[in-house]
């Protein structure tokens, strides 16, 4: 069996764990479904009180909001295998993972396909469709092209780090909060467009986490008007590639990662 | 009384071990809090020109403030009370000889304060070193600050046991503590203070009683709310502190009753 199969294999078992509990299953999707749509509630007051944010109207942030949260929920729902990490580092249950003629990335990614994300991907999907209904976005093959840019170099991206976080536990076997102002915090910065940031907190979320490449520059091409920041038009095609080269990188900093591990024992 | 004393400090003495976590924390929060801080500045410099009912300066420091006090909030119930329920072992908090009630209310005082003073002085000092943070508007102001700060953790520790309590029906717990942060950081002005909230809202998020959580302290701090009206904040406050002890001991009486202890 290669590594595909066995990945698909791994996620079916997940998927027919997780069924066994469908009301639960609902529950918690609708949770998840209502925690977000919090989330964007406090977003709309701020717009109520204060009609525009810089240049951008709700109904574009509205599209930032939802292309961030449909990309994180997707992220999180299959990274969930990494983020459980640290506890089996702990427990030394990763010599079994590492004992399997395996891939380890592929016997941790499989661990889990978390369905009940599927509330903040309803939502975020919703409101997306709601901002771009708002400005009558018209659905050309250009601006398709760039939702699956979008979403797909945030979802690596957002991966990235969730194995980065992972690889941490390496050395520290406590899987460190502190990661979670990486992912978290840039998802909620994303929410809004990068440019009413002030300097830092720009550069930070392009060159550090690239998060203004992988979301800022396409969406801004996507909502086809001018960016405040002046990037020229091409960009939006080339940057999202940042968010898969951030994945590449930290796979080969979890490989370094694993020759690394030493067991804890017990 | 003896008892109840032993309980907080031990249970305080417990959670103060976990400073490295605490470090964890205050550096996603300081993060968070810078994001929020300049969200607001942008959405300010988007309309100069209009008069809003709390200034920049004012939503700074409330925004520095939340982040200092948000271990105190009732986001969760007491972790290890729901794997109690969940394992049986409520079984033996039945055996002690304390009432049930209070036992788990002096746990919750422990669990609100502790992780809240470990990470409040560090995040005060930088906010106010750094990121433009200011003190409380006058003495009086600071005062009135402390007294409906009392207030804000006695409710805080009831809404907390509360939880725990309806843990006795729903066994895993899922659904009021999946809604419980997002329900309480929205309607106690954590989210978005609440005079910036549409006019038609305030009257509502004013008699719900959240508001005693974030909006009545943090806004007493700021001078906002004028100390004549400090007697309507508290018997607000207190009123529902009561209501909400009361339900959680009905609560709790109807629980046992019907208590099935799980395992074996």
């Amino acid at each position: 069996m290669n590594d595909l199969a066995l990945y698909v294999r791994y996620l079916g078992i997940s998927l027919r764990g997780q069924m066994q509990y469908r009301v639960s299953f609902v529950l918690q999707t609708f949770g998840h479904f209502l925690v977000t749509a919090i989330e964007f509630i406090s977003i709309w007051v701020l717009f109520d009180r204060f009609d525009r944010l810089h240049d951008w109207s709700l109904a574009e942030v509205a599209v930032f909001y939802g292309f961030i949260n449909v990309s994180f929920a997707l992220a999180d729902a299959f990274g969930r295998g990494f983020d459980m990490f640290g506890n089996m580092v702990k427990s030394g249950d990763f010599d079994r993972v590492l004992l399997r003629p395996r891939s380890t990335v592929v016997q941790l990614a499989g661990q889990e396909l978390t369905l009940r994300r599927v509330g903040r991907l309803i939502q975020g999907a919703a409101v997306l469709a709601w901002g771009c209904h708002a400005l009558e976005l018209t659905l050309t093959t250009e601006r398709v092209a760039l939702a699956v840019l979008v979403v797909g170099g945030n979802f690596a991206l957002f991966s990235g780090l969730v194995v980065v976080q992972a690889t941490m536990a390496f050395w520290t076997v406590e899987t460190l909060e502190l990661m979670n102002s990486f992912t978290y915090g840039g998802v909620h910065a994303a929410q809004y467009p990068i440019s009413i940031y002030g300097k830092w907190l720009r550069r930070f979320f392009t060159f550090i986490v690239p998060l203004a490449a992988t979301s800022y520059f396409p969406i801004v091409a996507f909502l086809n008007r001018p960016d405040p920041l002046g990037s020229p038009a091409w960009m939006a095609w080339v940057t999202p590639l940042a968010g898969f080269a951030f994945l590449a990188g930290s796979l080969c900093l979890w490989r370094v990662g694993v020759r690394h591990y030493t067991s804890t024992g017990s | 009384m003896r008892p109840l004393i032993a309980i907080i400090s031990a249970r305080f003495r417990l959670l103060l071990q976990y400073r490295a976590a605490a470090l964890a924390g205050l550096c996603t929060q300081v993060v968070f809090g810078l994001i929020i801080m300049m969200v607001y500045q942008a959405f300010y410099r988007s309309a100069p020109d209009t008069q809003h009912p709390l200034s920049i300066g004012q939503v700074i420091t409330y925004v520095w403030l939340g982040q200092a006090l948000l271990a105190m909030l009732p986001w969760n119930g007491d972790p290890e009370i729901r794997a109690l329920v969940r394992s049986g072992g409520v079984a033996y908090e039945l055996l002690r000889p304390v009432d049930l009630y209070i036992y788990w209310y002096a746990r919750a005082i422990a669990l609100r304060t502790a992780p809240t003073l470990l990470r409040a002085v560090p995040m005060v000092i930088m906010a106010m070193t750094m990121f433009g943070m200011k003190p409380p508007s006058d003495v009086g102001s600071a005062v009135g600050f402390a007294i409906v700060l009392v207030g804000t953790l006695a409710m805080s520790c009831a809404i907390t046991v509360l939880v725990g309590i309806t843990m006795m029906w729903t066994i895993s717990g899922e659904g009021i503590i999946y809604l419980l942060p997002s329900v309480v950081t929205l309607l106690s002005g954590m989210l978005v203070p609440i005079p910036l909230f549409p006019a038609w809202a305030q009257p509502i998020l004013e008699i719900l009683p959240f508001r005693a959580l974030v909006d009545a302290p943090y806004r007493v701090y700021l001078g906002d709310i004028p100390l004549e009206q400090l007697g309507w904040i508290l018997l607000h406050q207190w009123v529902w502190i009561v209501v909400l002890i009361v339900l959680g001991r009905h609560l709790l009486k109807r629980g046992l009753t019907r208590l099935v202890v799980q395992g074996g």
